[in-house]
């Protein structure tokens, strides 16, 4: 099948690479940005494994055309992170509250969550639970992982009094 | 000992032994998107394959035409089952001494079978191949009740095996028969059931459940041929166990196979058999002398690998009027699908089903199981459950509260009536098990004191009150499960795989620095094991966790283990580590001795170090006894400080809890809401709090899948339903309620640590306690028994039965 020409941001970075159109972004993400963090556990877009944030949106990876992706801002779980290596709150508050087990779904999940704090900075515990129902988990129950988001919020809204 | 003093506390705490709350060493790696899955692998000049899978449950193949898919550019190879017959792999053995077809032979058995195997250079080309592989069938009638399995008229389904009279497990009665299997006294039990003066009997189905772990099942196998030795990377909950299968059954030398279970992204009983997937990425890379990756996707997980449960338990309970239980009969119908792959100990083809007295003091007891085939998904693995277990403790959590409702008496009132009580223990029930430990009255009236049972009964009764009055459409049901599980596979002497005993094992390094490297035949799927296992070495080597990592997984270095699953990692490999450890003391013990030149006799060991008794300045802790292990020659003994060690478990251990759910059920629309669920849990010693609580949650949010949504069934014609996630219940963080957890702590008494496993127990308990409490709501109105799964469709067609509905 012929390739067509896509460009885009990911994680900061311009990429330019050829691809069939009707590559999914999830696999060009994984196979040829060699970007495997986000995960495909369903191809129904239910299990929100393969979460990434496309021009400030959450989406599901694994329904994404790449050529949807024309021109786009992406930000993977690779992004999060400062660059000098700092974690983000985040990604502190996941280890601390363990809210995560096997690590598959917590890529997306926290980049949704992630995304979900952006969009509302103090959210209570139903708003957090309904933020991350695209996401789903099969080893923790969410309790800790909606404690994790909690403490994160906490953190971010210390630090951003703080600036 | 030592009086306690702020400095021991210090040190105590630097190790982040047994008991601490440790943060997981994993969760850097995860939280950054840089765990290593199998689907993450890429090799130079790797190749995909994909299934050809059938339509149809039950058809014979007239033919396959590859030509259309070889067409393809890209597409390197099209495997069927005459491909693989010259090297005798078209059939595999399962774990269950039956065999099943890597790819169709002559027959389709269930719907979404492997029918042949594309092998081409990306995912696209090959599932572009899929389609074009034309398989032409002749439709043959489905067997999709295993109620008629064994009709005289029932069709044939294993042709393969229709002139076998003798199964793996005894004789087979009819050609959709697998296997019978009872234990206990049947004839004491049907006198006691003669003689009662209240007996009760239900037939309670567990419907066909899966794991569903977020990361599906798959490999990439890579064949060396230079040097003759095949590699496979994959989801395996039991590496060492694949690489003598892979061996045995593709005749490659044990040594020349390497197995490695890189990060597993859940397992819950998924991972432990071994898929038609592994075997022909396995032959594709050794005829292309290519790697070759298999990923199965969401529907054939669901569809094709490892259901679990499929049980239709018929219970009857022998009864005094008091409430007194004075024997148990159960008989069980199994539904095995069409081939037995069942992923228990080989010589318990029911797994520990005969747990199924369970936390209960029961005279006599018998189970008899008969297992048969269908056109259905093989499989039959303990989904987050010893083997069998969940369904053993469903069957009489529920039977009891059936007979609670005939005797009117209060469910938790006869639960406490009849628990086992502490002096018994160890309990030998009348099946057979020693239960090594218990105290289920505490655990029983702390639960019942914890959610204040009396309160919520009295409210029970004003909602009741109300209900009937048509001042509120919502019914309060209360459910109670105390449940014990049989955990820890197990004492060679009665548990094996294939012949393989069931011992676990782990190998510890000392470095000269006084760091440690251990390995361990089990393989972590987000237990943690890494964090936990390095505690118990802590506290037993008196070396920091941080300064232990811990491998897994790879056959090349780890020592020989059964793997994970079972909730056997703690109670087995867990065992070996501790005693692995204290080899490695006894040692150091030796070394310090020479050192502060006294006799061993004369030293104390010290959380970190060994000191003379009465003289605690003259000591050496474990770095300085490392150090000197590998650069002093001391009389008598070699260098280094490693050790092994193979732990063959004296007796399983046996994890118990008390559960108490409370639920709000609108009568009009069935949509079941959970209010509270309280989980009491003693898994013995308690290595990692924290750990052991998230393991609670998650095993408590799949049993709520399970009991109130989750179901894999057929038509009439044998077409799969529920065999993706949007037909198939996977909670969201919206359904799941929040989990109320607390514990007691009983520890095993042959264990060397006094733990007893915990993962798997909150399914275990959690199906039973939701389940009775959505019995529970309607219990007044005269229901005994509703199956699962508890959806608000069932759950509203209950309620309509009973004449609730407007």
């Amino acid at each position: 099948m012929s390739k067509t020409q896509v460009n885009m941001t990911v994680n900061g970075n311009a990429v330019s690479a050829l691809a069939e159109p009707r590559t999914l972004l999830i696999h060009f993400l994984r196979e040829e940005m060699n970007l495997t963090g986000a995960h495909i556990g369903c191809e129904t877009s239910h299990c929100g494994a393969c979460t990434v944030d496309l021009n400030g949106k959450s989406v599901k990876s694994c329904t994404v055309f790449v050529g949807q992706a024309q021109g786009a801002e992406i930000t993977t779980i690779e992004g999060i992170a400062q660059e000098d290596g700092t974690l983000h709150p985040v990604q502190e508050a996941f280890r601390e509250h363990h809210g995560l087990q096997c690590g598959f779904c917590t890529p997306g999940m926290i980049t949704r969550a992630w995304r979900l704090l952006q969009e509302n900075p103090k959210p209570t515990e139903e708003e957090i639970r309904y933020g991350i129902s695209g996401n789903l988990c099969r080893c923790t129950g969410y309790q800790n992982i909606v404690t994790a988001i909690q403490a994160a919020a906490a953190d971010l809204s210390i630090k951003e009094a703080a600036e | 000992m030592n009086a306690h003093t702020s400095a021991d506390t210090e040190r105590v705490e630097k190790l982040q032994g047994l008991g601490s709350s440790r943060r997981r060493v994993e969760d850097a790696r995860f939280t950054q998107g840089k765990g290593n899955y199998v689907d993450d692998i890429k090799l130079p000049g790797m190749l995909f394959g994909d299934f050809v899978r059938s339509p149809y449950g039950h058809a014979r193949i007239k033919s396959i035409d590859k030509k259309a898919a070889l067409a393809v550019p890209g597409v390197v190879a099209v495997l069927t089952a005459e491909d693989l017959k010259p090297l005798n792999l078209h059939y595999m053995p399962t774990l269950a001494g039956d065999v099943q077809a890597v790819l169709a032979d002559e027959k389709v058995l269930f719907q979404n079978q492997e029918v042949a195997f594309v092998v081409a250079e990306n995912r696209y080309v090959a599932a572009d191949a899929v389609d074009l592989v034309e398989v032409e069938y002749d439709e043959l009638p489905a067997l999709v009740d295993a109620f008629r399995a064994m009709d005289g008229n029932a069709p044939l389904l294993r042709d393969d095996i229709k002139d076998k009279k003798e199964g793996a497990h005894g004789p087979r009665r009819h050609h959709n028969h697998i296997f019978h299997w009872e234990e206990g006294d049947e004839a004491s039990v049907n006198r006691a059931l003669a003689d009662a003066e209240v007996t009760v009997e239900e037939l309670i189905s567990y419907q066909r459940v899966h794991p569903c772990p977020l990361e599906t099942c798959g490999c990439v196998a890579s064949m060396d041929k230079v040097n003759g030795k095949l590699t496979l990377w994959g989801t395996f909950q039991a590496p060492h166990a694949v690489r003598t299968v892979a061996s045995l059954i593709t005749n490659i030398p044990e040594h020349n196979i390497r197995i490695v279970s890189p990060d597993i992204g859940g397992g819950f009983g998924n991972k432990v058999g071994v898929y038609p997937g592994y075997i022909c990425a396995a032959v594709a890379s050794i005829v292309t002398g290519v790697p070759i990756k298999w990923v199965e996707d969401r529907i054939e997980n669901l569809t094709a690998t490892a259901f679990a449960r499929d049980y239709h338990m018929t219970g009857r309970l022998a009864a005094k009027r008091d409430g007194t239980i004075t024997g148990l009969h159960c008989h069980v119908l199994a539904d095995h699908g069409a081939f037995d792959a069942c992923a228990d100990p080989t010589k318990f083809p029911a797994g520990f089903f005969n747990i199924c007295t369970g936390s209960y003091d029961i005279p006599v007891a018998y189970v008899g199981v008969d297992g048969v085939y269908t056109n259905k998904a093989p499989g039959g693995v303990a989904y987050r459950c010893s083997f069998r277990v969940t369904e053993a403790a469903y069957l009489i959590e529920r039977m009891i509260d059936v007979l609670a409702r005939k005797l009117d008496m209060d469910p938790a009132e006869l639960r406490l009536k009849n628990l086992i009580r502490k002096e018994q223990f160890p309990y030998t029930s009348a099946l057979g098990w020693e239960y090594d430990s218990g105290d289920y009255h505490t655990a029983m009236n702390k639960a019942l004191e914890a959610v204040d049972y009396k309160t919520l009964r009295n409210e029970q009764a004003r909602n009741r009150a109300a209900f009937d009055r048509g001042e509120t459409r919502s019914l309060m049901g209360i459910g109670i499960a105390h449940f014990t599980e049989i955990v820890g596979a197990g004492p060679i002497k009665n548990c094996d795989i294939l012949g393989l005993g069931m011992f676990d094992s782990c190998e510890i390094r000392i470095h000269p620095t006084g760091s440690a490297t251990a390995r361990l035949g089990t393989i972590s799927q987000g237990q943690g094991h890494a964090t936990t296992f390095a505690q118990i070495l802590a506290t037993e080597i008196g070396i920091p966790a941080d300064d232990i990592t811990l491998e897994e997984g790879d056959t090349d270095t780890a020592p020989y283990g059964l793997g994970t699953y079972g909730s056997r990692s703690t109670p087995v490999a867990g065992a070996a580590t501790a005693m692995a450890g204290r080899k490695i003391r006894a040692k150091a013990q030796m070394i310090a001795a020479y050192l502060l030149e006294v006799h061993e006799g004369d030293l104390e060991w010290d959380v970190d170090r060994f000191q003379v008794k009465g003289n605690p300045e003259a000591h050496k802790t474990m770095k300085e006894i490392a150090f000197s292990a590998y650069n002093q020659a001391i009389p008598g003994l070699e260098p280094g400080l490693e050790a092994v060690s193979y732990y063959d478990p004296p007796n399983m251990t046996y994890p118990f809890g008390a559960y108490v759910c409370v639920v709000d059920i609108d009568v009009d629309t069935g949509v079941t809401d959970i209010r509270s669920f309280y989980a009491l849990d003693d898994c013995g010693t308690r290595i990692n709090p924290m750990i052991i609580e998230g393991q609670v949650h998650g095993g408590l949010t799949e049993a709520l899948a399970i009991a109130m949504g989750q179901e894999i069934s057929y038509d009439e014609i044998g077409n799969v339903q529920g065999g993706n996630l949007m037909d198939f219940f996977l909670p969201t963080a919206v359904e799941t309620p929040f989990w109320q957890t607390d514990h007691t702590t009983t520890p095993s008494p042959h264990h060397p640590i006094g733990a007893k496993g915990v993962g798997e127990s909150p399914n275990v308990g959690g199906v039973p306690a939701f389940s009775n409490a959505v019995n529970d709501a309607f219990a007044h109105k005269g229901l005994t028994h509703t199956q699962m799964p508890h959806d608000h469709w069932r759950v509203w067609k209950t309620a309509q039965r009973l004449g609730l509905t407007g």
